[in-house]
């Protein structure tokens, strides 16, 4: 899905092997993630990766609606992942597409995995994760924001999850996909890792690798999902820090430029 | 979707205080809460703006595209606003269809923005009953604490007042600056007893007894209205309410054209 007027490939990777925004191959986007950006949620996080700005709140243990959802024996975990419509290039139509719904899935899921469900029967954990505006990567972001709101809920869980999209673009293994590499690359490779068992739970990829350099990305991966989760701890370290006292912070805003 | 739950004691305890002209968080009665606007908030928007009121916040994205004019206003570009209240904003708001609670804040604003004519639609004509530019107002609710209309006016208007005409992406001229010709805002007030609040937190919407907002534009028209919740207000406190809705919709006009700041 190219931008209006963007009609050529461009050249992904230049000839001192940077990358259109000058990264090197392994290197992550700038990420900041902030802990309880918002007042009514249970728990919450924003998340700015890159050109990216994602927003996570979660609510619960609470009751389950509709009712014939509730489970007996453990919570259950839904979630929303929405684009706004001012998000991407060319207006988005308001609501949950199909995409939406399958990335929906796939992180409720990678969240099942995680979270002490049978601690909160008949209840439900509600995740919603809002993309205000996108530049690739947007499911990984929203893990990431999640996740981080989870444990600013304070929802029992193995551990957080720290997500990246690996991708092969001018014929190279890179991480951390922006929009032009994810648009014009040759494959695409999301994952979420739970750093204390070193396994994925979730994995997604779409184009073409051979087996060494699914090998190759799948370690890649790796390596930037352990840089992303020092950030996230950071994050609540510095929500929950008792020293200095800091202000409970908001969504935030940048100087003006 | 469920409604906002507020103990009977803190519903009490709000009433009572407002009769002795006090409020919860502190607040005279015709005292607003702090706004902050940051523009361009949104990098992948022909406009933006990201509002705080207060706890609240609300941000907006305006995206401008070629579409067919309406037949019977062949001359004029096409303007659709339209409010979210998603999920992650409250704890009372569920995913599905819009409530009419949504739909109610994206009339309103609609209303307010079509009413003073802020945006300049003949400017958005193109060729005459064949094609012209849709304006889309996109309010994003992010955090539910209460004045939801006000907010999202300001955010709305706020994105508007720094949005592009994107030309070269669609091949319709040069990017220009969107022609705003008016600045409406809504002032919303909460019946509290014999007390009328400006701008109510959520904790004061579920307590009062009435709501009533004004739109007003910077040369002295009231744009529109709408009486909301169960409660009544007399034509004479109305009449007050408009003097105050200028006074408060005046000051928010120029921190919109000042650049934002509190």
């Amino acid at each position: 899905m190219g931008s209006v007027g963007a009609k050529e490939v461009p050249q992904l990777i230049g000839p001192d092997g940077r990358r259109i925004d000058g990264r090197q191959l392994d290197e992550l986007r700038p990420l900041r993630i902030v802990a309880g950006a918002l007042h009514r949620a249970d728990g919450s996080a924003f998340v700015e990766w890159g050109a990216n700005k994602v927003m996570a709140a979660v609510y619960g243990p609470r009751e389950v609606h509709p009712r014939h959802l509730q489970q007996n024996n453990k919570a259950i975990v839904q979630c929303r992942y929405n684009m706004a419509a001012f998000s991407v290039d060319e207006r988005k139509r308001p609501g949950l597409d199909r995409r939406s719904q399958e990335i929906s899935k796939v992180i409720a899921e990678a969240f099942e995995s995680v979270i002490f469900a049978e601690e909160y029967p008949r209840t439900s954990i509600d995740i919603y994760i809002e993309v205000l505006q996108a530049n690739a990567g947007t499911r990984c972001a929203g893990l990431v924001a999640a996740s981080v709101a989870l444990a600013d809920a304070g929802i029992p869980m193995v551990d957080l999850l720290p997500a990246v999209a690996v991708g092969k673009i001018g014929g190279q293994i890179a991480l951390d996909l922006r929009k032009e590499e994810d648009n014009f690359g040759e494959a695409d490779l999301p994952m979420a890792l739970v750093p204390q068992s070193g396994r994925l739970v979730l994995l997604q990829m779409e184009g073409h690798m051979n087996r060494e350099e699914l090998s190759r990305s799948l370690d890649l991966g790796v390596v930037g999902c352990r840089k992303i989760y020092d950030v996230m701890k950071q994050a609540l370290r510095d929500r929950y820090s008792v020293t200095p006292a800091a202000p409970a912070p908001s969504v935030p805003t940048e100087a003006p430029a | 979707m469920s409604e906002e739950v507020t103990a009977e004691i803190l519903t009490t305890h709000i009433l009572e205080l407002a009769q002795g002209g006090k409020r919860l968080d502190g607040r005279a009665v015709d005292e607003y809460r702090p706004v902050t606007i940051q523009f361009g908030y949104v990098a992948s928007a022909d406009g933006s703006a990201l509002v705080r009121l207060g706890n609240t916040t609300v941000l907006s994205g305006i995206k401008l595209e070629p579409g067919k004019p309406f037949p019977d206003t062949p001359n004029a570009g096409v303007l659709t606003t339209n409010a979210e209240l998603i999920p992650l904003s409250s704890p009372t708001f569920e995913p599905g269809p819009p409530h009419p609670r949504a739909i109610e804040v994206s009339r309103v604003v609609d209303r307010a923005i079509r009413a003073a004519e802020a945006v300049d639609l003949t400017g958005l004509c193109v060729t005459p009953g064949e094609k012209c530019w849709t304006c889309f107002v996109d309010i994003h609710v992010l955090d539910h604490s209460g004045n939801l209309i006000d907010a999202s006016m300001l955010a709305a208007v706020s994105a508007l007042s720094r949005a592009t005409l994107p030309g070269k992406r669609f091949e319709i001229g040069e990017d220009a600056p969107l022609n705003i010709r008016h600045l409406p805002i809504e002032t919303t007030f909460c019946r509290l007893g014999e007390t009328i609040v400006v701008d109510p937190t959520f904790e004061e919407e579920t307590a009062a007894q009435g709501r009533v907002t004004i739109a007003t534009d910077e040369i002295g028209n009231v744009v529109a209205m709408q009486k909301g919740l169960v409660g009544a207000f007399a034509p004479e406190e109305v009449k007050q309410l408009v003097d105050r809705a200028f006074r408060h919709g005046d000051r928010l006009r120029e921190q919109i054209r000042r650049g934002g700041g509190p």
